[in-house]
């Protein structure tokens, strides 16, 4: 009964949607205030009614209700409750529904967090946010149902995918989620300013804090999916350029010039029709990367369903949206006046740079995703493109951007003085280069790339502080006086200086791990001794185990330094008796930075193993530096200007009233 | 500058930036990326030694034999051809005989040999690379159980 409930407000919640995406649009029109104001009341609606929708699933799964199919499908009644109630968005239909709570979320926030909005554009905002819920609220109804029922129900469940049963997944697609939808605030925010015809600094200031938001959550998103995939996975990598994993990323690159374009169009009023461009762009990649992982048209790990009907549907609501979005955007774009010269070389210029680049990249990354796709279907022909394809393309592209990010934020708005700019990173580029050198002497040589790399990382970092330390005036006033501008600076120049440093961090770790790594195959027995990354590994021999609904086979390694004992590993192989699926739980341990990664092969005849064991330098980095990024998001998002100055529109003719009265 | 030149500056700028973006995927194409065959494709192709492609197909019973421990050699067929690859590494956890494989990697000048680096056998137990399905499916192959091709 509960489970028809649950199914019956997914209906309500589309009845809603259809009601929100018309009636506002019309009141606006009509400029009847009782229908524009429904707009918000109907977000909230069907927030509440998505909410419980979802929350009848959830209810399905902790109690393993099997006659509903989809928990029969990916549920087990044995699996521990933090895997039953993440099993809800462990498979497509569950998964396209927790979409659907986040774009409601987004919408329900609009409502009630956009007070200092103009109500027509609020109104205009929300019923483009309620297409979008509408379409996917049909795709889910029609092809993806997750409250269908199995008469008879069956006695046990068919288990979660063992890979999945991770606390990695219980995070991971959430944030990712928050981040990918987030982006339909900006873009619906686009869309309305397209109706309207009319934009200006202070849409770009509306903006920018969902922007910021969004891009916040896809930061961590993508971040905690390479580091389950990391260690879940058991392969040692931790980015594979799965189309998966680029569906993901591309957004975020988008997101990212989008971010950087609002900071034009707010402080300069200039770049408006591209950063509109940009809104729409970024949410289309998120719809598109919907349809890639959703659709099943790629052969991946992460593809776990898997229907034409719903590939189709998919296309269908990408192609209505992205095209309709652009067909827009060519009709009214020319109405939008742009405003705000610059010379090239200013604070203006750089963004431009940081967007040409960024927006290349996307593309770049875009095509090695879909040619594939493409050949196929055009000659049949199947290639694969992995890795050397991105480094040379993606790598190379982005390699003049990191070089120029610290000038970025040290150029004068307007007009800059690039030698002034290049004195001041004089430091910045003193300590990389030598830094770089420490590392060749210290490793005795090396890839000189890899310890240039490094280099450009430190360059990367302090130059980002070196805005900050110039601006408060480190080294040219008195320590506290210095300390007190310290304190006194916006949020917004530390979120700068924080997300570029973590950029830096992560280089460093891409690098080090890239270039120093090092990898060992071989065939242990009980006694034996292997070093990696100066420690030294001795097998123990292998201990059998079981958990709630698994077996294992699990390998001890002591671990020694010089001689010493330093810690223990341990690495196994299990079996997960329902799908009868093996998977491999590497057995890692984090040395500062670094990590000992290792992980079992088979066992040979005689009481060997196969054992894989990476030494990996420096590799939180990587992640550690996409938590800099995200505290710079949440830095950010906290500066007073993005809440205070929002409605500056409103303030502005406030003024000029007040000033022609004076 | 005047107000021209500084738009010719910035869009000179770009287009240059993006011509050498697409001259760069162009040449990436060209270079980095591997083409999927099965068995029975590779007379036909006639490739050159040393190129990187995408082997697919299943590994053949019975013939998985590890050599030293670290270095794996199985047939890979698609029931036409069979072609015998080595390893050197962990397999994946749902390598299997009977199951779907797809070995990157080339084939050595003058040896039938093909010496994979990588070995994909994808999560899930009825997994089959969509790849090899779809020629196997074509050259009349009959998979067991309609779950096989996801």
């Amino acid at each position: 009964m509960i489970i028809e409930l649950g199914h019956y407000a997914l209906v309500l919640a589309l009845a809603t949607a259809l009601i929100q995406s018309v009636l506002p649009l019309v009141g606006v029109r009509r400029g009847d205030r009782a229908l524009v104001e429904l707009a918000g009341s109907a977000a909230i609606v069907s927030f509440l009614l998505v909410t419980f929708s979802f929350a009848v699933l959830t209810f399905a799964y902790v109690t393993s209700d099997f006659s509903v199919r989809n928990v029969w499908e990916n549920s087990h009644s044995l699996k521990p409750l933090i895997y039953k109630i993440s099993g809800v968005w462990g498979n497509h239909e569950g998964s396209m529904l927790l979409w659907l709570l986040i774009l409601a979320f987004f919408s329900a926030l609009v409502a009630s967090f956009g007070r200092n909005l103009p109500e027509t554009l609020k109104a205009n905002v929300l019923a483009v946010q309620a297409w979008i819920a509408a379409a996917f609220t049909l795709f889910i109804l029609l092809t993806s149902n997750p409250f269908a029922r199995l008469v008879p129900a069956p006695g046990e469940g068919r288990d979660l995918n063992p890979v999945l049963q991770d606390i990695g997944l219980a995070i991971h697609p959430p944030l990712l989620y928050l981040g990918y939808v987030g982006f339909s605030v900006c873009f619906s925010f686009a869309i309305a300013a397209l109706i309207e015809g009319r934009i200006d600094a202070a849409w770009a200031r509306w903006v920018r804090p969902w922007a910021l938001a969004a891009w916040t959550c896809l930061t961590a998103g993508i971040a905690m999916g390479s580091y389950w995939a990391y260690y879940e996975l058991g392969w040692g990598g931790w980015w594979f350029w799965d189309p998966v994993e680029n569906a993901s990323f591309m957004p975020w690159l988008a997101g990212t010039a989008l971010l950087h374009s609002a900071l034009v169009m707010e402080k300069r009023e200039a770049l408006k029709i591209w950063t509109v461009l940009l809104a729409i762009l970024t949410f289309s990649l998120s719809l598109l990367g919907t349809f890639l992982v959703r659709s099943g048209v790629l052969t991946s790990v992460h593809a776990f369903a898997t229907d034409p009907t719903r590939g189709v549907f998919i296309l269908a609501i990408l192609v209505v949206f992205i095209g309709g979005a652009l067909s827009l955007f060519a009709f009214r774009a020319s109405h939008l006046k742009s405003g705000g010269l610059f010379a090239p070389i200013s604070r203006e210029g750089a963004l431009v740079l940081n967007n040409l680049i960024l927006t290349t990249a996307t593309a770049t990354v875009l095509t090695g995703t879909l040619y594939p796709l493409v050949l196929e279907a055009l000659t049949g022909d199947k290639i694969s493109v992995g890795a050397p394809f991105f480094n040379m393309t993606f790598g190379l592209l982005m390699l003049p951007l990191l070089f120029a990010v610290p000038f970025g934020p040290l150029l004068a708005w307007k007009r800059g003085d690039l030698a002034a700019a290049a004195q001041r990173l004089f430091v910045a580029v003193g300590a990389g280069l030598l830094f770089a050198a420490a590392v060749y002497y210290a490793r005795n040589g090396g890839p000189v790339l890899a310890v240039l790399g490094i280099g450009l990382g430190v360059y990367l970092i302090l130059g980002s502080i070196t805005d900050v330390a110039l601006r408060s005036g480190f080294g040219g006033v008195a320590g506290a006086v210095a300390f007190r501008r310290f304190l006194g600076l916006p949020r917004s120049a530390f979120g700068t200086a924080l997300a570029h440093v973590g950029l830096g961090v992560t280089l460093i770790g891409i690098v080090a791990v890239t270039a120093y790594e090092t990898e060992t195959v071989v065939e242990m027995k009980p006694g034996m001794l292997v070093d990696a990354g100066g420690y030294s590994l001795r097998f123990d021999g292998m201990r059998q185990g079981r958990g709630p609904n698994y077996t294992e086979d699990t390998g001890h390694f002591t671990v020694s330094r010089g001689g010493v004992k330093v810690t223990e590993i341990w690495s196994s192989k299990r079996l997960y008796s329902a799908r009868r699926m093996p998977t491999t739980e590497a057995g890692i341990r984090t040395f500062g930075l670094s990590q000992l990664y290792v992980s079992l092969g088979d066992e040979i005849t005689g009481g060997g193993i196969v054992v894989r064991i990476w030494w990996k330098p420096l590799i939180l980095c990587i992640w550690g530096g996409a938590l800099v990024m995200m505290a710079a998001g949440i830095v950010s998002l906290s500066d007073r200007r993005l809440r205070v100055g929002a409605p500056s529109r409103a303030t502005k003719t406030a003024r000029l009233v007040a000033g022609a009265a004076e | 500058m005047t107000r021209k030149q500084k738009r010719l500056a910035i869009i000179g700028g770009g287009v240059g930036f993006l011509t050498a973006a697409v001259l760069l995927v162009m040449f990436a194409f060209s270079q980095a990326v591997a083409y999927f065959y099965v068995p029975g494709d590779l007379a036909k192709a006639d490739l050159a030694p040393n190129t990187r492609i995408r082997l697919g197909g299943l590994v053949e019973a019975g013939s998985v034999k590890r050599g030293d421990g670290k270095t794996v050699t199985f047939s890979v067929t698609d029931t036409l051809a069979t072609v015998p690859v080595t390893y050197t590494g962990i397999l994946p956890d749902l390598f299997r005989e009977g199951q779907g494989v797809v070995a990157e990697g080339a084939f050595v000048a003058g040896s039938p040999v093909f010496v994979a680096d990588t070995v994909l056998a994808k999560h899930d137990e009825t997994y089959m690379p969509k790849d090899v399905a779809d020629r196997l499916k074509a050259q009349g192959v009959t998979l067991g159980g309609k779950e096989n091709i996801r």
